[in-house]
């Protein structure tokens, strides 16, 4: 099978498997080709840069709920309401949540399709240090919309 | 870490036309590749679920591509219009290859 | 870890430790069933996000391994080829008081027993099983579930004379200073209980949610682990899992929790 090596950390070098015997793991099942996810960016610049190209962001309609203050850097809710009627002639396409702070800085991508209704979705996710959190919407019509806030992540009082 | 095990939760009671919120949680360690193994030093090899699908009557509705910044046991919550009912599949893919995969029945009134 | 020597190089007293300061909804009003006078549960000192993800029996990753602990439940182990569910019926009777009163006293051994402690007495003597390690994904799993029978009910352990030098033994170590810190659990968790340790707000460090999710630990943990960890970081060698220390301050620390609800499997930090 392929081996993809990708430039950078160790973090991100990875192989696809043939599929590998799934006996213990309940309701699993095999796949020959893995679909392999992009790697990750190096870099935020370079994040915004492929996933923009030459487009400039405009302000609005994402509503990003994220704690001003993590509990943990280790789980922290994120939920974005992204305002669109979500028709078959206007509906958003794709949302990327990036964290300009971690060592890679992507988070998720989401893709909807008119059948959601409403552009909504909530994950939890990992951060590494107080930075901020950036969401770029793809509309159906190739426009784009931004939207970042800051997340504060501290450390513990005790250390850890 | 739990047993790798893919929850769902779709609601009961649902007419016509109603947007749903669907919530999806799975026992995973999602391992990031950035921690090192305490006794020796190394890092221990990322290991997460990449990618998230899910279908209803056979078509995609929803996806999402994750990276090791999703925390363990990742939790993902999106919306659905109800328009009839119909089965949900939901599925997990590991880096590893392994898919997860979890059903759902849709039952919608009116 | 260079975190930790550099807050050892800092703190200069216990005085200069800890900052007054506290949540702007430590204030608030009504607790409900998390605040017994002045006990206050650790989910009166989370973030309204943990506190959610506490609340919601399908967002709670605690659930994760209840689900695991149900199935366990109804799962024949060991030579004698019993399940739980053979002896004990419907967890839902059968354990419905275990996680608000234990620890008991056990005649049969002359000290305290915890649940974890009870689940491996009864698979070593009576499932002919080999004990479950601590920390392992099945004993948390099962004490989860069997704690979380009693969810929602007040924590009600009763000090018997029996129980009473081991209670003492557990009230002692609580205040008793230790580690390179030389502090005392009661020195952050009653004196500062509310004040800020840097960006943390210590809480009152109550029991009633145990075994729970940490999302320091993105895994479920025990009271001993939690126990460990906090002798650990303030430079004190930390007892082992099920050790009399750590039974006998679990016995102190559950009875002091006496009124508050069992939150198995609780959600913090």
């Amino acid at each position: 099978m392929t081996t993809t090596q990708v430039s950078g950390t160790v973090a991100t070098r990875r192989q696809v498997l043939v599929g590998i015997g799934a006996a213990g793991i309940a309701a699993a099942t095999m796949s020959v080709f893995a679909p392999l996810a992009r790697a990750e960016f190096e870099s935020i610049d370079e994040a915004l840069k492929a996933t923009l190209g030459s487009a400039v962001p405009a302000e609005g309609r994402i509503e990003l709920d994220v704690p001003q203050i993590a509990e943990n850097g280790n789980v922290v809710p994120i939920g974005f309401d992204i305002d669109s009627p979500m028709t078959a002639d206007d509906y958003v396409k794709s949302a990327h949540v990036f964290a300009d702070g971690n060592p890679n800085p992507d988070v998720a991508s989401v893709h909807f399709t008119p059948a959601c209704g409403a552009a909504i979705c909530a994950t939890r996710m990992r951060l590494a240090k107080t930075q901020n959190i950036i969401v770029i919407a793809e509309m159906s019509d190739g426009s784009f919309y931004t939207a970042k806030t800051e997340v504060k992540v501290t450390i513990g009082g005790c250390g850890g | 870490m739990a047993k790798v095990k893919p929850r769902v939760k779709v609601p009961k009671k649902v007419s016509k036309g109603e947007i749903i919120e669907i919530k999806t949680l799975i026992s995973h360690a999602m391992e990031s590749g950035q921690r090192k193994d305490k006794k020796t030093g190394e890092l221990i090899p990322r290991k997460i679920i990449n990618k998230f699908t899910a279908k209803f009557e056979d078509e995609v509705v929803f996806a999402s591509d994750w990276h090791p910044a999703i925390s363990a046991n990742p939790y993902m919550s999106f919306h659905f219009r109800a328009e009839k009912s119909g089965a949900f599949n939901f599925e997990w893919m590991d880096d590893d290859g392994t898919v997860y995969a979890k059903k759902a029945k849709l039952k919608v009134s009116g | 870890m260079s975190r930790m020597v550099k807050f050892a190089s800092v703190l200069l007293g216990l005085g200069l430790l800890v900052t007054a300061g506290a949540r702007a909804d430590d204030d608030a009003a009504d607790w409900g069933a998390f605040q017994v006078g002045d006990l206050r549960s650790g989910y009166t000192f989370a973030i309204p996000e943990t506190r959610a993800m506490q609340d919601d029996d399908f967002e709670n990753p605690g659930f994760l391994w209840l689900d695991d602990g149900a199935e366990q439940w109804e799962t024949a182990d060991g030579a004698a080829g019993k399940a739980c569910v053979d002896c004990h019926g419907d967890a839902a009777d059968s354990m419905a008081a275990v996680g608000a009163t234990y620890p008991v006293y056990a005649p049969e051994i002359g000290k305290p027993i915890n649940i974890e402690q009870r689940i491996n007495q009864c698979r070593v003597e009576r499932m002919d099983a080999k004990p479950w390690k601590w920390e392992s994904r099945e004993l948390l799993a099962m004490t989860i579930f069997v704690k979380n029978q009693s969810a929602g009910e007040a924590v009600d352990v009763a000090l018997s004379d029996d129980l009473m030098p081991f209670y003492n033994d557990g009230k002692a170590f609580y205040e008793q200073r230790r580690g390179q810190l030389d502090m005392a659990c009661a020195h952050c968790h009653i004196e500062n209980a509310g004040a800020q340790l840097r960006a943390n707000v210590l809480s009152q460090g109550q029991p009633n949610g145990f075994p729970l999710y940490r999302l320091k630990w993105q895994n479920v943990g025990s009271l001993h682990r939690r126990f460990r960890g906090c002798n650990s970081q303030v430079r004190a060698e930390p007892f082992a899992y099920g050790s009399d220390e750590y039974v006998n301050l679990e016995l102190f620390l559950t009875h002091r929790a006496n009124g508050l609800p069992v939150e198995t499997p609780a959600v913090r930090n």
